[in-house]
């Protein structure tokens, strides 16, 4: 740009007059020296980041044309848009508002649908793209806060989708709020006060919709942008994983340069993710709200379901066997609204804390910028399978009911399964997945070793039939032999000569973090086996 | 239906015609089918030869749970005074006769013509006096489908779902879904409470409230959803499973494919 | 190297290796397998760099794609005006949604998949190698920032002027306490929850009326096997605070055979020729309760499962509730009509902490 500008200023186009016009009362030029040539590794798992934060752009902009239209208040009025089984009902302008939307204003629907699936989309992708941060290990040191603040994200995601749920007032969204007052009824000491300062008063009030909406269309999506803001940030001071490969090291980052490569399959992939969400909501209804009609405290619909993403909590207090509630010297004692809250609590906590865990226990202090294939981290790997049945457990019971009917069970039957299933479903995936990733393991030491399986059989001189083994090559050998071998922690005394229980605790868990290791292939074995006969 | 309207050019009212065709053809064909037999099959149910033929129908068919003359054995209650509507909506949706015993009996394919479940009906209503079979104007829709939706909403869709998807009931029973049931059958359920559903007497659901009921599931029935494909109108469940296996399958699938080198 | 200090705490086998690349490895164990990185495997060059007609053919394609997406973007303003919802038809609305919806989706599609075709089969294919630096700075950027901060602090005295640090903090803590304070009135001031909540609108002599058009129940109305959506009469006509009324008044009446009810001897009279009347707020958290099965006199909650036995006052079978659902004593008046005998006996609806 300066050269240009110096050496042939005649020769001049537009395009870089502009950018030196920019730059000049910007400093962009600097920002893009810094980011422009940048490597961004290229693997398909390293996009769901993406393309969760590419449906946030989509609720961003669907959702700010929903404001145009939506009138958050709970007032009554007599419907009398186009919608003929609502007509004349009374119900809040927020219900009659929404309706209009979806009934009366040209595109509203598809706007309404889209805002909705798209908000789906974003809770669901930040899921997946949390799976794969914490099964490649791309949580360790130096991105442990990246990952709270990913956490945090998950959890205001959640809490957007919820406000947002809950704001056309009718009677599935009315029901879920209903429940959401009946836990926080439950909760000791405050729940009944704490209920009346949300509700303002008795449940429902007229008061909810309002406030719930500052939250969804202010406080919320502001908190959202200014965490996501962050979280790229930290991607960009980290530099993105990569997955071990020839020419990749724990001190490169490999990969097409951001300008023009990256930015255009980037830039290219918001639209199509834009492009699925429009395809969805132009083809299918969600939340047909004109069906629930509006909230009335006595009707309730078969199978009053919270969004996907609740659907974990729900589950857990459909779980929760009869009679856990008690009166205890004069006040009641939800342990059925407790426990499941509290659980929930503790695993959210246990993932958010994870990253720091793991740290303690592997004693681990280095940087990594090579993500971990799943079978090499066995134990994290196992951890997390039983994390994954734990969650699924729960968020299968809040659909106990449509699982009966469409499976032709007893719904008894199926809650008390998945009571089973959320409580040793996570030992056994623990143990069966820690089995496939060592097996698995020594499949690469295997084929490393061997080579692969040619299939085709020769017979020796002597009469004997072997397979050949096809060698791999040495591009394909590093990839499989390039992860990090640990050795358990052991116990040594301190300086004053003592040992804690803190550190027994610790060395015992690092024993069971690295029980059953499997060690990558060395050079001097490799050679070994060749020189034992083997072809 | 999409191309179609792409090559003709054709604007809204015919394409909603052709739509509202295509509604008929895949929900409502079953009940166009119904219908038409009820309209043919002209009994007089209170004539002597129909009750002597129902008579002779039930002792063939029924009367092995129900005893000889209704009166009910171990195996099945007894039909005294359950009207004809009782009849005409268990035989005439199939579920009667028991083919095996389960939670509830189950649709089926129904086991006898119309004219015999008339005469069945007529025979059972000639016991002792029950509800009716519904007269034609009651069944047929026409009403206030705003006051049905309310009063649907309050009395039926907590075990029915609001859009008559069906529901879970305890140790196996289900409500049934109501998006392919005639008229008839639906008011005849209301009146005699089949299985375990409850009974809605004409005091606490008047005739005229029966009949916006009815018209507000023929409106659900008739009326493509405005939002697209309904995916079994089942919610939130529904629209979850959805989302994480065809919008987030499709698109990790075009991850792949980003990400995948060129040729 | 390898020892962690604070915990005491060594590996077991000790490596002779000097620190990694990527930094201290504190406790781990680093080995070296002596395997060399073989280095980047050799460029494959694709199709559109060897073939000069696949190159214009991924031209073609890629502009025709951005052609399309145009298209797409008229079509949707042509769905706009061509399908526009006049008679408020269900299917016209569905025929508006779906055109504008397909044509905003062409016109994102196409611009996406070009895009995206572009970089993959036409821009230049280079892989580069960013050199990583550990995320803590160099020695220097450290020694800097330290400094930088030791500066700061000597000049303020933040360290050794610990008074004026400490009762900084404390303003700190302080000052936002007010503005939560400020909130207290989300709830109305002068209302104890428990109180509404152990009440609602029945009272003696109230009659029981239908949901929702208020009308008054005769007990010869309600017939075996039936269940009746019932308000307390007047509800309907309440200037304020009708739908929280609802939501704690609503009840379920229901008809069995006498024979068939269980009734506690102090509740003998509570119901009326084997029509009793229960509230239909679920005691687990509160969603009505009205799947009411005629012959197992089982009511379920649709949305936790719980189960009640309409036999045995309402006490729990299953799921999550644990009190059974609060019974309304009736009995019937002059003129016949269903009235409650008082207000429930205890608070309706979900626990809470004040209510026992």
């Amino acid at each position: 740009m300066s050269t240009a500008t110096t050496t042939a200023p005649q020769k001049r186009s537009f395009t870089s007059a502009a950018a030196v016009y920019v730059n000049e009362r910007t400093s962009v030029a600097g920002f893009l020296k810094e980011l422009g040539r940048k490597a961004f590794p290229d693997h398909w798992s390293f996009l769901l980041g993406e393309v969760a934060l590419f449906s946030f752009v989509v609720v961003l902009i669907s959702g700010t044309f929903l404001t145009f239209f939506f009138q958050a208040s709970m007032a009554e009025v007599h419907y009398d848009g186009s919608y003929v089984p609502l007509k004349g009902v009374e119900m809040s302008v927020a219900m009659a508002s929404t309706l209009d939307i979806s009934f009366d204003i040209r595109g509203g629907l598809f706007v309404r649908q889209m805002h909705h699936w798209a908000a789906l989309l974003f809770v669901a992708a930040i899921g997946l793209h949390m799976l794969r941060i914490y099964f490649t290990g791309a949580f360790r040191k130096p991105r442990e806060f990246n990952w709270v603040i990913g956490f945090l994200l998950f959890v205001l995601a959640m809490a957007e989708g919820f406000t947002g749920y809950s704001l056309p007032d009718d009677l599935l969204s009315g029901n879920g709020l209903r429940i959401i007052d009946g836990m926080i009824k439950g909760i000791p000491l405050v729940g009944s006060w704490l209920s009346f300062l949300i509700f303002g008063g008795e449940f429902p009030g007229t008061a909810i919709v309002g406030r719930l909406y500052t939250m969804h269309i202010l406080l919320l999506p502001a908190m959202v942008v200014a965490l996501v803001a962050l979280h790229l940030v930290f991607v960009v001071v980290h530099k993105h994983t990569q997955y071990a490969g020839p020419g990749k090291t724990p001190g490169n980052a490999v990969g097409p340069p951001i300008m023009p490569h990256y930015a255009a399959k980037a830039g290219g992939f918001f639209f199509i993710v834009f492009g699925v969400i429009a395809l969805i909501a132009s083809l299918f209804t969600i939340n047909p709200i004109w069906n629930y009609g509006p909230y009335d405290p006595s009707p309730v619909s078969a199978g009053t379901q919270p969004d996907w993403y609740i659907g974990f909590a729900d589950g857990a207090l459909r779980l929760i066997p009869p009679g856990w509630e008690f009166e205890l010297w004069g006040f009641t004692w939800s342990f059925n609204i407790l426990v499941p809250l509290i659980g929930l609590l503790v695993f959210l906590g246990a993932v958010a804390a994870y990253p720091f865990l793991e740290a303690w226990v592997t004693g681990d202090k280095r940087e990594h910028h090579i993500a971990d294939r799943p079978r090499n981290a066995p134990t994290r790997t196992a951890i997390g399978a039983a994390g994954v049945t734990f969650y699924a457990g729960l968020w299968a019971a809040a659909s106990s009911d449509i699982l009966a009917t469409h499976f032709k069970l007893t719904m008894e039957g199926v809650i008390h399964a998945l009571q089973a299933v959320v409580i040793l479903g996570p030992f056994v995936a623990y143990y069966i997945t820690k089995r496939v990733c060592l097996a698995l393991q020594r499949k690469d030491r295997e084929i490393v070793l061997h080579g692969y399986e040619s299939g085709r059989v020769v017979s020796l001189p002597g009469g004997e039939f072997i397979e050949v083994h096809q060698p791999v090559d040495e591009y394909e050998r590093w990839r499989l032999v390039s992860f990090e071998q640990y050795e358990p922690l052991v116990i040594r005394p301190d300086a004053r000569g003592k040992i804690t229980s803190g550190q027994r605790f610790r060395a015992a868990l690092s024993r069971w973090f690295f029980e059953d290791r499997i060690a990558p292939v060395t050079k001097s074995e490799l050679e070994a086996s060749h020189h034992s006969g083997h072809h | 239906m999409k191309r179609q309207m792409r090559r003709t050019g054709r604007r809204h009212p015919l394409a909603t015609v052709a739509l509202l065709a295509l509604g008929l053809t895949f929900t409502g064909g079953a009940y166009a089918a119904f219908s038409a037999s009820t309209a043919q099959a002209n009994v007089d149910l209170t004539s002597a030869a129909t009750v002597e033929e129902g008579k002779k129908l039930f002792q063939a068919n029924c009367a092995t749970c129900h005893g000889l003359s209704a009166e009910g054995t171990a195996a099945g209650p007894s039909l005294i005074g359950v009207g004809a509507a009782s009849v005409d909506f268990q035989v005439g949706t199939g579920r009667m006769p028991l083919q095996m015993s389960g939670p509830q009996a189950e649709v089926k394919p129904p086991q006898f013509t119309d004219e015999q479940t008339k005469a069945l009906a007529a025979y059972v209503a000639s016991l002792a006096p029950g509800p009716a079979i519904p007269a034609a104007d009651l069944v047929e829709g026409g009403g206030d489908a705003a006051n049905g939706a309310e009063l649907f909403r309050i009395n039926c869709a907590m075990c029915h779902n609001v859009a008559g998807a069906g529901g879970a009931l305890t140790e196996g029973k289900f409500a049934p879904e109501l998006t392919s049931v005639t008229g008839t059958h639906i008011y005849e359920a209301m009146v005699t409470g089949p299985q375990n559903m409850p009974v809605f007497n004409d005091l606490n659901i008047t005739p005229e409230d029966k009949r916006d009921i009815i018209t507000y599931l023929k409106y659900v029935q008739d009326t493509p959803s405005p939002g697209g494909y309904e995916l079994g109108a089942l919610g939130p469940v529904a629209e979850g499973l959805f989302i994480w296996i065809f919008g987030l399958g499709l698109i990790v699938g075009i991850t792949v494919w980003i990400t995948a080198k060129s040729n | 190297m390898a020892t962690d200090e604070h915990s005491g705490i060594m590996p077991a086998g000790a490596s002779s290796h000097a620190a990694h690349e990527a930094g201290d490895p504190g406790t781990a164990v680093v080995i070296d397998r002596g395997f060399e990185n073989p280095g980047f495997p050799p460029h494959r060059p694709r199709v559109t760099d060897e073939d000069p007609t696949r190159d214009r053919r991924a031209q073609r394609t890629v502009y025709t794609l951005f052609y399309l997406s145009i298209l797409g973007s008229v079509w949707a303003i042509a769905a706009y005006i061509l399908f526009p919802m006049e008679s408020g038809d269900p299917g016209e609305i569905r025929l508006n949604n779906l055109f504008i919806g397909l044509g905003s989706a062409l016109a994102l599609f196409g611009i996406g998949f070009g895009a995206v075709h572009w970089a993959k089969a036409l821009m230049q294919d280079i892989e580069i190698a960013d050199e990583r630096h550990p995320v803590g700075g160099s020695d220097e950027t450290k020694a800097v920032a330290a400094k930088v901060f030791a500066d700061a602090d000597r000049e303020s005295g933040f360290s050794r002027r610990s008074v004026i640090r400490n009762s900084l903090i404390g303003a700190l803590v302080a000052f936002p306490l007010p503005a939560i304070v400020l909130f207290r009135d989300l709830a109305p001031q002068d209302v104890v929850p428990e109180e509404l909540l152990s009440h609602t609108l029945w009272k003696k002599g109230t009659r029981l009326a239908l949901d929702p058009s208020g009308a008054p129940i005769k007990a010869s109305d309600v017939t075996l096997g039936s269940a009746f959506h019932v308000i307390p009469e007047g509800l309907q006509d309440l200037e304020h605070g009708k739908l929280e009324e609802k939501a704690k008044a609503a009840v379920l009446l229901m008809r069995l055979n006498p024979d068939e009810l269980h009734e506690a001897e102090d509740r003998k009279n509570w119901s009326y020729n084997g029509i009793v009347a229960y509230s239909k707020i679920c005691t687990h958290v509160g969603c009505p309760v009205a799947l009411y099965e005629q012959h197992t006199h089982h009511l379920l909650c649709p949305c936790h499962q719980s189960q009640f036995d309409v036999t045995k006052h309402c006490e729990v079978i299953f799921g999550p509730a644990k009190r059974p659902l609060p019974q309304l004593p009736i009995a019937v008046d002059s003129e016949g009509y269903l009235i409650a005998q008082s207000d429930f006996h205890e608070p309706v609806g979900p626990s809470f902490w004040e209510r026992s």
